[in-house]
């Protein structure tokens, strides 16, 4: 039996998509040897939170209803007492950076290994294989290991969860020891242009250094106009400051997955490649037909994007 | 205010490589320091020139070969560097994150700082956890992906600002002593000045085993096993569109149809 718990990420009212991401992950985990899905909801709105992860496949739902909204030290308390309670083989987080803030120090409580930044795995109920990326995407890995883990998974590597379950909503009574909450969380701000969140958008038209000049970056707010799209931007066109630093993909920017991801004048590195490679669709437009974007472009177009970009918005007006 | 910076030599990766077993052929490995280490090496320069820090100290767990790349931290400023090393942690292929816990927690408890900075990730294996899981074994507070940190650090409260997903940033008050896992862009980390460099050969670099920053050998055994490397599939099967730019830009324009995404 290898039972999973899964603790889902939320954030200002919202469950965040790798929420139902990880009820597939943990599902498959358990389906190998017939185990139980558990998926703890910690904070917040959590029984409305709760009937939206009764998906397919979910066994029992735990709810801790303790503050608003994410606090590590809640929830490290709250994962490793549900951990005492259900003996799950995997916890199950997610790679966000909330995972990455409470996710090893649970692994540290309980005296378990963490392997993070999964995408995939595999078990046969005692072995887990994990597969990661190192080197920026370079080289993927395969790491084996035994008995239970803590394991942060990547973010649209799996599909969401879909159907409604018929799982067991329970309360969870955390015993949560408020001495020991060292941090307190005193608001939000959205940055650099607002609220746009690119990883949302389903057509990204994103911008590279082959477009020489901050004042040419008309066209493509033109072409994102016309398309009613959402311009994104590789790393040195946020680094000059052209554009803020929320419309940046890539690793130390934003992983997005957009229907349709148009990268404009971008040579592909890997750090920009490891954000937007789970795209739909890819279109290159890039004078250079080597440039490493083609090797994961569906479409190019090997032309001189001051040509090509104001042809395009041409034709959707 | 005592700082101590994690700071790791990565191993960097040439365009074309090779793959031996479960490692990159060595002659297509490079070597720099970490990114995130660098911002997090800047920010605590930038503490110390505030007048908040009186000392900065680097660690690294990392053999005699990295030290050139260690020495980068101490020409922008860091005052003294602590290298672990030991002939348990040769040939190594996989030091877990259990074990730089245990390790760095040595030193930590040796060196006793109010805040320890360490990047992000690392660039070659990213985990991303240790600096969480260091502070959860040493029973300090901690905050990761830290891209603000507010120079006061007054009353034991350090003001940081988490970088969160979609745009938005998480504005926290942690208590010290902390663990802050610095993001890349909180700051522009400088160039070693030439004067800076000079002065770096001559600062303290210590080299201690792990019994000397009292951890057992066994440290090394891991529960993980690193079992294969292999270069991702590429899909590079791509459909070139050719013509002037008003055909290739209808072509385009019809697949953003077919996909229905087309206003």
């Amino acid at each position: 039996m290898t039972d999973v718990l899964v603790v889902a990420d939320h954030r200002r009212g919202d469950l965040r998509d790798v929420s139902y991401e990880l009820v597939t992950a943990g599902r498959e985990l358990a389906d190998e040897t017939g185990g139980d899905l558990h998926v703890a909801v910690i904070s917040g709105t959590v029984d409305e939170f709760a009937d939206k992860l009764n998906r397919e496949g979910v066994d029992a739902v735990h709810t801790v209803d303790y503050g608003e909204e994410f606090n590590h030290g809640v929830y490290t308390q709250a994962t490793t007492q549900l951990y005492d309670e259900l003996a799950p083989q995997y916890v199950l987080t997610p790679n966000s950076v909330n995972g990455l803030d409470y996710a090893p120090a649970v692994a540290n409580e309980l005296d378990l290994p963490i392997v993070t930044d999964t995408v995939a795995l595999e078990t046969d109920g005692e072995t887990l294989t994990a597969t990661r990326e190192m080197y920026g995407g370079k080289v993927e890995t395969t790491t084996e290991l035994e008995g239970p883990a803590v394991v942060t998974i990547r973010g649209a590597e799996w599909p969401a969860a879909e159907g409604t379950g018929d799982a067991a909503i329970e309360a969870f009574d955390a015993d949560i020891d408020e001495d020991a909450l060292g941090t307190t969380v005193n608001g939000f701000e959205e940055v650099g242009g607002g609220d746009v969140d690119i990883s949302e958008a389903d057509v990204l038209v994103s911008v590279g250094r082959g477009i020489e000049e901050e004042e040419n970056l008309e066209i493509i707010e033109e072409l994102a106009d016309a398309l009613d799209a959402t311009v994104s931007a590789s790393r040195p066109i946020v680094d000059n400051g052209w554009l803020p630093k929320n419309r940046q993909v890539g690793q130390s920017g934003k992983v997005v997955t957009p229907d349709v991801y148009i990268a404009i004048g971008i040579s592909g590195a890997v750090q920009h490649v490891a954000g937007m490679k789970g795209s739909d669709t890819i279109v290159a437009i890039n004078t250079d037909p080597n440039a490493p974007i083609m090797d994961i472009a569906d479409y190019a177009i090997t032309d001189d994007l001051f040509d090509v970009v104001p042809a395009l918005t041409e034709e959707f007006h | 205010m005592k700082i101590l910076v994690t700071v790791k030599e990565v191993a960097t990766v040439e365009d074309e490589f090779e793959i031996e077993g479960t490692e990159i052929a060595d002659q297509y490995l490079g070597a720099d320091l970490n990114e995130w280490d660098d911002y997090a090496v800047e920010e605590a320069v930038q503490l110390q020139e505030a007048g908040i820090a009186d000392e900065v100290v680097t660690v690294t767990i990392g053999p005699e070969d990295c030290e050139q790349t260690i020495r980068q931290a101490l020409a922008k400023g860091a005052d003294r560097a602590i290298r672990v090393w030991d002939d348990a942690l040769e040939g190594v292929d996989l030091l877990d994150v259990e074990a730089k816990t245990e390790i760095l927690r040595g030193v930590v408890e040796e060196e006793d700082p109010d805040l320890v900075l360490s990047g992000v990730q690392s660039g070659d294996d990213s985990w991303g956890a240790t600096g969480v899981s260091l502070a959860e074994d040493l029973g300090f507070e901690w905050a990761a992906v830290v891209n603000h940190l507010e120079h006061d650090l007054e009353d034991g409260i350090a003001s940081v600002r988490r970088e969160l997903e979609g745009g938005v940033e998480e504005l926290t008050d942690v208590e010290l002593p902390a663990v802050l896992t610095i993001q890349t862009g909180i700051n522009e980390p400088r160039y070693a000045s030439l004067r800076g460099i000079r002065q770096a050969q001559r600062k303290e670099l210590d080299v201690q085993s792990l019994a000397d920053v009292g951890v057992d050998e066994g440290v090394v055994d891991s529960d993980l096993e690193l079992t294969d490397m292999y270069e991702p599939e590429s899909e590079s099967d791509v459909t070139v569109w050719e013509g002037s730019a008003e055909e290739t830009a209808g072509e385009l324009g019809d697949l953003l149809r077919d996909k229905g995404v087309a206003p």
